[in-house]
């Protein structure tokens, strides 16, 4: 019950204040504030060019902001403002304390190297040089997202599309990051494929106590694995909550389209 | 006696944007309370209401005004106006609800569906799932399927492992959609003593049950819902 309080109590991990971007005269993302908290998911739904995937660029320091900042709280309990940071630190908390999980996964692993390396790569850059425990700890990873041991060697272009994700989510836990980053994790596979993913990624952030902002169109996805959502139409957010509340009680007229145009399973 | 559940005064009506912005009321005035060790239930026709009220005490559905007071961690906290991550806070360590039906995730093995609230809440594996199987054992799930995953299963058999899912916690609030709604007698019965187990512990229960004899096993005050009918 201790760690419960302080739970409660605890600062947030990531702050958005008034994020806005534009490219030439097209606003992509206007206002965005929010505050996300460890160990809490977050969903950004909302249609293609509604602003989510420039907005997710906007939060990991990939693309600068033209309005407002992103504080970051790094793991000594500062936050940090990431305009602030310089190109090796932002790269040093891409390598350790983030994740990134690409849609095509081709983006976010090396596809010629085997997959051992692809997953031991982040350790040997957090300064891991023991062959053998990187070997094993690599291992480990595989079976936790459930690659057989045995294609350890193989690289990642020998891999099925669902493999493939799943070892590009290996390659981002394996550093025990305490934000990752997720766009249309789901996207592109096939619909078995998607359950089985699903239920491994749900079960990894509850065990991690992971935080993740990931963005999907898919408010299945949102529903099974965040706590928060917010809707984006025209770069703005338009409704924001509970994840259980805004889909079972959608309030503005673009989130009720967009709940009704789910076919019932 | 401190009320655990308090609401005062509130409202709730749909606007449906997609049929010309038509208004829909739903419910308003809603006051009542629930205090420890109680169960009210709550009656009325279909469509009076009773579900969007106990979603409202869920913080499932917002409210349009009024106050949803929930007494967590000796504070009260008004539901109705709290941030998401209280209302998580809440549901984490107050208020249990038993829906209607299962949402099975896939793959997930029926003793671990059941023992999952305790494992969030910190407890270790091996007891959470020893609980478990004590309440799956009640509830008459033979043992031989604990270890599949609940969703091939009977809509009866679902429907006890959810109530499994919601009993087996400690939490001081539980709100029951239509516990026995496709149960067999031996096993109403056992959501009966169920029942009586929570109110001697002290839980505040808010419940939805159609059948007349449960009601009347289980329901210490009545809350006529059709007394908040909304104006239309």
């Amino acid at each position: 019950m201790v760690d419960q309080a302080a739970l409660e109590n605890d600062q947030p991990l990531l702050v958005a204040t008034s994020l806005s971007k534009s490219f030439g005269r097209i606003a992509a993302c206007r206002d965005v504030s929010f505050s996300l908290y460890p160990g809490e998911v977050l969903a950004i739904v909302g249609e293609s060019g509604s602003g989510k995937s420039t907005l997710l660029q906007l939060l990991s320091g990939q693309l600068a902001a033209s309005g407002g900042h992103v504080s970051y709280r790094m793991r000594d309990g500062v936050a940090r403002d990431l305009a602030t940071l310089g190109e090796a630190e932002r790269r040093f908390l891409f390598r350790t304390d983030w994740g990134f999980v690409h849609q095509d996964p081709a983006q976010g692993l090396r596809m010629a190297v085997s997959a051992g390396a692809n997953v031991g790569e982040r350790l040997m850059a957090v300064g891991w040089n023991h062959y053998g425990r990187i070997r094993d700890t690599a291992s480990d990873w595989l079976t936790r997202v459930e690659i057989d041991v045995a294609r350890i060697d193989d690289a990642p272009r020998t891999y099925s599309g669902g493999m493939r994700q799943r070892l590009q989510i290996a390659r981002n836990l394996v550093t025990e990051p305490r934000l990752v980053f997720m766009d249309e994790p789901t996207g592109g596979l096939d619909v078995s494929v998607q359950a089985r993913l699903l239920d491994l990624l749900r079960s990894l952030v509850a065990e991690l106590h992971l935080a993740v902002i990931i963005v999907t169109h898919d408010l299945a996805v949102a529903r099974l694995l965040s706590h928060r959502v917010m809707v984006m139409k025209g770069g703005r957010v338009i409704e924001t909550g509970l994840t259980d509340q805004v889909l079972d009680d959608p309030r503005e007229p673009y989130t009720q389209l967009l709940v009704s145009s789910i076919l019932p399973p | 006696m401190t009320a655990m559940i308090d609401i005062a005064d509130a409202r709730k009506t749909f606007t449906m944007h997609l049929q010309g912005g038509i208004e829909l009321p739903v419910v308003s005035g809603v006051t009542f309370q629930v205090n420890p060790g109680e169960c009210v239930v709550l009656s009325g026709p279909s469509g009076a209401g009773k579900s969007s009220i106990l979603k409202m005490i869920f913080g499932n559905y917002r409210c349009d005004s009024g106050r949803i007071g929930i007494r967590h961690r000796g504070a009260l906290i008004d539901l109705a106006s709290a941030e998401p991550r209280q209302v998580l806070n809440v549901r984490r360590s107050t208020i249990g609800y038993v829906s209607q039906f299962l949402r099975a995730v896939p793959r997930v093995a029926t003793i671990d569906v059941v023992a999952e609230p305790l494992i969030a809440n910190g407890m270790a594996r091996a007891d959470a799932q020893a609980r478990a199987g004590e309440l799956l054992h009640r509830l008459n799930i033979p043992e031989r399927l604990w270890r599949l995953p609940p969703a091939t299963f009977s809509g009866g058999e679902q429907q006890r492992v959810n109530i499994a899912r919601g009993f087996i916690s400690d939490l001081p609030i539980l709100l029951l959609d239509e516990p026995t709604a496709s149960l067999d007698a031996a096993n109403r019965a056992v959501v009966v003593e169920l029942v009586a187990e929570k109110k001697r512990q002290g839980v505040a229960m808010v419940a939805i049950v159609h059948d007349d004899e449960i009601r009347h096993l289980i329901a210490d005050r009545i809350v006529d819902v059709t007394s908040f009918a909304a104006a239309a």
